[in-house]
């Protein structure tokens, strides 16, 4: 009899074959030799953690129980892979092509990479898989117990066994799934060891099989007797359950984390499907064949009572197989072991990428430019995930009681995750999926889910009798076993029905109800056109983007050297080998792509849009959604661009024509007015000049008055004449400004001299001199200018008694001003508007002046970038000079 | 003299594709009907009888003919897609399930 302590001495044995094996083709693959890690056959046998511990030991305890029905677990697959062509090339090209990294990875980036679509999926398989997890724990204590109860002198623990189990699977997984962070995320050492355990499992079934079959009923023909004369010897199936489950097994066979995990992220070639669609099929069958004959034999010869779940490893035992029992142990080890590990690495990844990262992220408030390396960060992440996972998984098993109540969790679990495939399926093959229809569907699905099925099922105390029987608040339609009042069903196909078909309804309904965001739309048209166009996909504008944020972010991501690498094999490709790439939306995507294996979609397309900014989509990309209609919309919106443009130079035409007319009417007015000026003057000095040529006799004294006089007008004239040409260079903009640095008290000494000389008139000036002191740099001949025009003004119009001129000099910040008032009546209200004008008088009687200095002020004062401004409501007439601060230097 | 010039109407991709071709689109048609021969043959055994004490020599069927019919079914269904791989080995990695036009 083979003692306790011997079996667990092989386990270990085994076990560190597993490690060796694993570690083996981890450093064969990172030799670049690993060929025949990557055959098909790898492929196919790493497929078979299809079969887990409960269809190890379970499938010949449900064949003593339901008879045939346990092949539809197997059929599923069968027909999954019969569509391979259409269905699972698909999934894989897109896998590859997208860098997907797990299934709730590939729902968020087909949906617009939303991470609350992943998180929702995460959630799922979380809830889903992990009671899964606590059967594959069951099933490894129930085949040591076994071993224990045939073993009198072995003192064994379920409990601290059960530990010792979790924990060691959790290194496992930890030390092979998490040891590298590819970006292709692959694991080679886990996958060849997945495939040497699926050998093992199946050589195991096939071994007591043909011990059953040869063995203990002699042969085929007796065997067939025998099974025809047991109580399972007739067929007779539930149609409902073998169409429900064979459903189920399909689709869980697609949505499974851990069978996502090795069929899409671990493919190396798609064309490994091509061997696998035959030859799982054909594992598949191998596991199922001798199953019946186990059962039936195992019927007949065990005791009554005996469990029908243990079947495999019992009857070796019982007929003294010790070696057989040995290796069936082993094959029972082995799908418990690889489901656990492979299973574990999956959730990880998706609870790390969907939910630890984000937090951590957002956590760190800077977003994705803190320096660091975030690659520690992860992989705790997913050691942490994997450990968590496990406890839950053993602490599901402790809660549950290990009972019989867990055999039922294989096959919720399946309908529990079956809820993603209508995103799945709509995500991959109908290009109006969207975002919100997949939550809603998800949601629906998930919660008709745990109300019909895991409540009634397993929370023994949440649901209680009386809402089974009547349903909730009496409303006997919500029975969770018989919704709107279908009772009778078979609680699985019950719960499958109602829950996949609302949520695809649901699904559906929102879907052309919504309508998706430009990434949906584009990711929709990458995914279901991928065979069309296997590129990535399109997306950032880079001209914003730094280069140097980027290679800081992936450093952190990817590690230095393989950063370093991936950015110097692009500037090289970009033809500026030795500096940093510029950062081209090709380039964003191969690097979004290569983090995406690392961080998943989601959070790469957050982090490189967080550097890049903006949008990833262009207007270019949008039309190319847009498929037919785009050439109409990019069409309409051109020609509405041309109309716009016309309206516009239209427009400007009309205001420029406004302007023409203005200006006409204003040449007009002045040359009226210039004719009008020039010719008061011209008509006394040509009236006096006829009177001194053709008058004889005139008094020496009136002809030195009409002399005068002439003389007086033609002075006049020509200050006019000089003033017009000074206005009109002004005008055209054509002055050139003499900048020079002086004082603003010397500019004032010089215009008060020249503006008071040769005056009969005195006016008495009021000046501050020590708020005068102040440093100017600008043309202060033409300032003086307007100062002497000020000051003569005021002389000129004051009509005080006694004329005073007050000069005040303040400023701000930015503005010096120097205000001129005078102690006359001012300048009445409605005059104030016009002083400015030309040819513009206040009063005839003085008309000494043409009435263009105010207007040759303002305009000299608009060269230098300030101001002239007459300050209203002072009494007295009073004019602001403003000068720009930079005209005045920083003070000494 | 010179060849005759291209007619425009010969340009465009000609109704009927040379016998290779065909012979893959045909291919591609009967991988897509595949899985459904395969519920087909899956769902036969629902419409077996079942034991009845009523009627007279109702047994049903007996569980040796079930299992043999599923497994020579299943077993079918794997050579027939064994039989597609093998067809499919030479087609170029990028030929799309539709193949370029439906043929």
């Amino acid at each position: 009899m083979t003692s306790l302590n011997f079996l667990v001495l092989v386990c270990l044995g085994y076990v560190a074959l597993l490690f060796t094996v694993a570690f083996a083709a981890d450093r064969l693959a990172a030799r670049g030799r690993s060929t025949w890690l990557r055959s098909p056959l790898v492929y196919t046998l790493s497929l078979s953690i299809y079969c887990t511990a409960w269809t190890f030991y379970g499938a010949v305890g449900y064949a003593a129980r339901s008879g045939l029905e346990y092949v539809t677990i197997y059929l599923g697959p069968t027909l999954v892979m019969l569509g391979w062509w259409w269905g699972l090339r698909k999934l894989v090209r897109i896998g590859r092509s997208q860098r997907v990294t797990s299934i709730a990875d590939l729902i968020s980036s087909r949906y617009g990479k939303s991470n609350s679509l992943a998180i929702c999926v995460t959630l799922l398989a979380v809830i889903g898989v992990t009671p899964y997890i606590a059967l594959q724990l069951q099933s490894i204590t129930l085949s040591f117990s076994i071993f224990a109860d045939a073993d009198p002198n072995g003192a064994y623990a379920e409990h601290s066994s059960v530990v010792l189990v979790a924990i060691g699977l959790a290194v496992f997984a930890i030390l092979f799934g998490t040891r590298n962070l590819d970006v292709n995320e692959r694991h080679h050492g886990v996958v060849t060891a997945v495939a040497l355990e699926a050998i093992v499992k199946l050589l195991a079934l096939i071994a007591v099989g043909v011990f059953v079959v040869w063995g203990l009923a002699g042969g085929i023909g007796p065997m067939m007797e025998r099974i025809d004369a047991s109580e399972i010897g007739t067929w007779q199936v539930n149609s409902g359950r073998w169409v429900a489950i064979t459903f189920l097994a399909a689709a869980a066979f697609v949505c499974l984390p851990r069978m996502f995990q090795v069929m899409v992220v671990e493919n190396d070639d798609e064309r490994h499907l091509r061997t696998a669609a035959w030859a799982f099929p054909l594992y598949l069958l191998l596991m199922s064949l001798f199953v019946v004959p186990i059962a039936v034999v195992g019927l007949d010869i065990m005791p009554e009572g005996s469990n029908p779940d243990m079947f495999v490893l019992t009857i070796p035992i019982s007929q003294g197989r010790d070696g057989l029992a040995m290796l069936s142990f082993l094959g029972g080890f082995s799908s418990a072991t690889s489901m656990v590990i492979v299973a574990a690495m999956a959730l990880s990844t998706m609870v790390s990428n969907h939910i630890v990262m984000p937090i951590w992220l957002s956590s760190r408030g800077g977003g994705a430019s803190v320096s660091g390396d975030v690659r520690d960060v992860i992989l705790l992440a997913r050691r942490v995930s994997i450990a968590v996972i496990m406890a839950l998984g053993y602490f599901y098993y402790r809660l549950s009681g290990g009972g019989a109540a867990l055999a039922a969790i294989g096959l919720i679990a399946f309908a529990g995750i079956a809820q993603i495939l209508p995103a799945l399926v709509g995500g991959l093959f109908w290009r109006g999926a969207t975002r919100t229809g997949a939550l809603v569907g998800l949601i629906v699905g998930f919660a008709v889910w745990t109300y019909t099925l895991l409540l009634p099922t397993l929370g023994a105390g949440m649901l209680s009798q009386a809402v089974l029987d009547a349903g909730p608040f009496g409303i006997v339609w919500l029975r969770p076993q018989a919704l709107f009042g279908i009772a009778g069903l078979d609680p699985m196909v019950h719960a499958t029905l109602w829950s996949l078909s609302l949520n695809a309804i649901a699904f559906c309904a929102v879907s052309l109800a919504s309508f998706p965001s430009p990434l949906e739309r584009l990711q929709g048209a990458q995914y279901v056109n991928v065979f069309d166009h296997s590129a990535g996909p399109r997306g950032w504008t880079g001209s914003v983007a730094q280069s140097e944020d980027l290679m800081i972010m992936s450093q952190r991501i990817l590690g230095a050297g393989q950063a370093q690498e991936l950015f110097s094999s692009e500037a090289e490709a970009q033809g500026v080998s030795g500096h940093l790439p510029e950062p081209t939306p090709v380039f964003l995507e191969r690097l979004e792509r290569e983090l995406a294996g690392s961080v998943g979609a989601a959070t790469a397309h957050a982090m490189i849009g967080q550097i890049v900014g903006g949008s990833s989509v262009s207007v270019e990309d949008l039309l190319a959604v847009a498929d037919e209609s785009a050439q109409l919309l990019e069409y309409s919106s051109q020609l509405e661009a041309k109309s716009a443009e016309l309206s516009r130079t239209a427009r400007k035409l009309r205001e420029a024509n406004e302007k023409l007319t203005q200006l006409s009417v204003q040449k007009d007015a002045f040359l009226s007015q210039v004719s009008h000026e020039l010719r008061t003057p011209m008509t006394s000095i040509r009236a006096f000049s006829e009177i001194l040529r053709d008058a004889d006799g005139l008094e020496p004294a009136d002809k030195v008055r009409y002399a005068t006089i002439i003389h007086d007008e033609a002075l006049r004239l020509t200050r006019l004449l000089n003033d017009l040409l000074d206005l009109s260079v002004l005008e055209s903009g054509q002055v050139n400004l003499n900048r020079r640095d002086g004082l603003l008290c010397d500019v004032l000494d010089h215009a008060s001299a020249a503006a008071l000389a040769g005056s009969d008139r005195t006016l008495i000036l009021h000046r501050n001199r020590p708020d005068e002191e102040i440093h100017l740099s600008t043309d202060l001949d033409r300032l003086a200018q307007v100062f002497i025009n000020l000051i003569a003004n005021a002389q000129k119009y004051c009509d005080a008694e006694q004329p005073e001129l007050r000069i005040r000099v303040h400023g701000n910040a930015d503005r010096l001003m120097i205000d001129f008032v005078d102690n006359g009546s001012g300048v009445p209200g409605e005059a104030q508007g016009l002083i400015f004008e030309k040819f513009a008088r206040i009063g005839t009687e003085k008309a000494s002046g043409a009435g263009l200095g105010l207007a040759i002020c303002r305009e000299i004062m608009q060269r230098l970038d300030g101001t002239v401004t007459y300050l209203d409501g002072i009494p007295g007439g009073a004019f602001r000079v403003t000068l720009p601060m930079a005209a005045r230097l920083a003070a000494q | 003299m010179t060849e005759p010039a291209t007619e425009p109407g010969r340009a465009l991709r000609p109704v009927f594709l040379e016998r290779q071709s065909y012979r893959r689109r045909r291919l591609m048609d009967a991988a897509r009907l595949l899985p459904l021969l395969g519920i087909l043959l899956f769902v036969i055994p629902l419409l077996w009888p079942v034991p009845d004490p009523d009627v007279p020599g109702g047994d049903g069927v007996p569980m040796s003919s079930a299992m043999i019919y599923m497994f020579a079914a299943w077993a079918a269904m794997i050579v027939v897609i064994a039989l597609f791989g093998l067809s499919s080995r030479h087609w170029s990695r990028n030929d799309s399930p539709h193949g370029p036009g439906q043929g």
